[in-house]
């Protein structure tokens, strides 16, 4: 297939390309999230995010807090962003680095005002974004403004046999156009570790690997209780066939092709090093790994699944392939493309690659994926430690 | 082409997926190897799902799984040629 040079997308200013047009009412702590949800119900063409923390988080945890807070508004599928907090000081700290992007952006604190005047004051704001960004049109772009992040779930033997391939044969046609690439789940190439360093294409970045990875392997041997047993895999995994969890990261693997990794990402560090393929240390549990990649700046995201992940993103669209033929038929509404005819040998890679191409220019040109019609806006911040 | 039932991985591999809905005890199975394109055939002892893995050789307690060409894990309890495996019969070496 002659692959298109193009898709549609929103061009931001700072250069970078917009698979959405999103207005997101952003709270930075969970007492806020009920203003900020009473905002977007005022305010049409809007939607918060509504999440679990941000208060009396410290070190390392709080400055994760941060980066994934700045990097969900500055993501280029954010048009405009209004931010809501109990406090001046951290909701200025969003607010100033959101707005180095040069995006509309503007910040409220509930203290002193209550959450009725605040509801007014940042409504009339929203108001204003919203119709702003209404009038933006999407332009031709070239495919090299994707950022593609990927990530496997509800994975089984089908996983590894067709949907994970089917992604890295995009990867292999798609890297060298000088598309953004980005793997994660640290612990869930546990067993494969040693093959997946081998993929750093400079002994930096396999080394970085390989602390990344035996630094996550010392944390779950000193916290686990047993062998991880319906965690890793998980009970899904196992219905599926997957035995052990070096058996699913070779599954897992699957997705990268025959790429190479250019750099070791900390959990959603914007990648700085030029186009290509880049490792994210995340956990392997969905809404944590893919709202840390979307942090980072990726603006579309594929997701293989086996027994049926539904998964979405706050901002980011999800599409998502399977390569079992009872999940493509059982949970159909979930599935952007069924490749299981790979299995049938009906298809082969190359074809499976190629019709990915397809769906994933589509969904980021504007056709609406599953995640998103049936409403899912998972934001699920990933903690590294109790709160203060 | 006769339909597949059963997919090895890699020339390597020690076991097969079942890609259809289910095999049945006794029954004669087409298994293609993915990596050299070439065919085998295979007894099954068990009904095996969709998805779940069939051993090509015969395995002793302590043995290892090899599946894409790797250690996948290890053998806890011997297993016969066509047999299902699975958690019953093979543990991780990992965690």
């Amino acid at each position: 297939m002659k692959i298109p040079k193009s898709f549609l997308g929103y061009k931001r200013e700072n250069g970078r390309v917009g698979t959405r047009n999103h207005v997101v009412i952003l709270p930075v702590d969970d007492i806020s999230n009920a203003c900020a949800e009473a905002v977007a119900n005022n305010i049409k063409g809007t939607f918060a995010i509504p999440h679990a923390y941000g208060r009396l988080q410290f070190g390392a945890d709080l400055e994760l807090f941060f980066d994934t807070m700045i990097g969900t508004g500055k993501n280029p599928n954010v048009a405009a962003c209004v931010v809501i907090g109990i406090e001046p000081k951290w909701t200025k700290r969003i607010v100033d680095a959101i707005a180095t992007t040069g995006k509309p952006v503007e910040g409220f604190s509930i203290e002193g005002a209550g959450d009725i005047k605040t509801i007014m004051t940042a409504s009339k704001k929203a108001q204003e974004f919203s119709q702003w960004a209404s009038e933006k049109q999407r332009e031709e772009c070239p495919l090299s403004d994707l950022w593609i992040s990927v990530k496997c779930g509800e994975s089984d033997t089908t996983s590894g046999m067709a949907a994970n391939p089917a992604v890295g044969n995009l990867m292999d046609k798609l890297e060298p156009l000088g598309v953004h690439l980005c793997f994660g789940e640290t612990s869930e190439l546990t067993g494969a570790e040693k093959v997946c360093a081998t993929r750093g294409s400079t002994p930096e970045a396999q080394k970085k690997f390989m602390k990344t990875w035996s630094d996550y392997n010392d944390f779950i041997l000193k916290e686990a209780t047993n062998d991880l047993s319906e965690s890793q895999p998980t009970a899904g995994n196992i219905a599926g066939g997957l035995t052990t969890i070096e058996e699913k990261a070779f599954g897992n693997f699957q997705k990268i092709g025959s790429r190479k990794f250019i750099d070791v990402l900390t959990p959603a560090e914007e990648p700085k090093k030029g186009p290509g393929l880049y490792f994210m240390d995340t956990s392997s549990a969905a809404g944590e790994c893919l709202t840390l990649q979307a942090a980072a700046g990726f603006n579309i995201h594929l997701f293989p699944t086996g027994q049926g992940n539904i998964i979405g993103n706050a901002i980011e669209p999800v599409v998502k392939l399977t390569g079992n033929p009872s999940t493509a038929v059982n949970m159909k509404e979930h599935i952007d493309l069924d490749v299981s005819k790979i299995l049938k040998r009906e298809m082969n890679m190359d074809q499976a690659g190629d019709e990915l191409i397809k769906t994933t220019i589509r969904a980021a040109s504007g056709r609406l994926t599953c995640a998103e019609v049936l409403g899912h806006k998972e934001f699920i911040m990933t903690k590294l430690f109790r709160s203060a | 082409m006769p339909n597949t039932d059963i997919i090895i991985h890699d020339e390597k591999d020690n076991v097969g997926v079942v890609v259809i809905e289910k095999i049945t005890p006794n029954q004669e199975c087409n298994c293609w190897i993915m990596e050299n394109d070439k065919s085998v055939k295979i007894q099954s002892k068990n009904e095996i799902p969709l998805g779940h893995k069939i051993a090509m050789i015969d395995f002793k307690e302590g043995d290892t799984i090899l599946k894409y060409g790797h250690d996948i894990g290890k053998v806890v309890k011997d297993i016969k040629k066509g047999e299902h495996v699975h958690v019953h019969n093979v543990k991780t070496k990992k965690w």
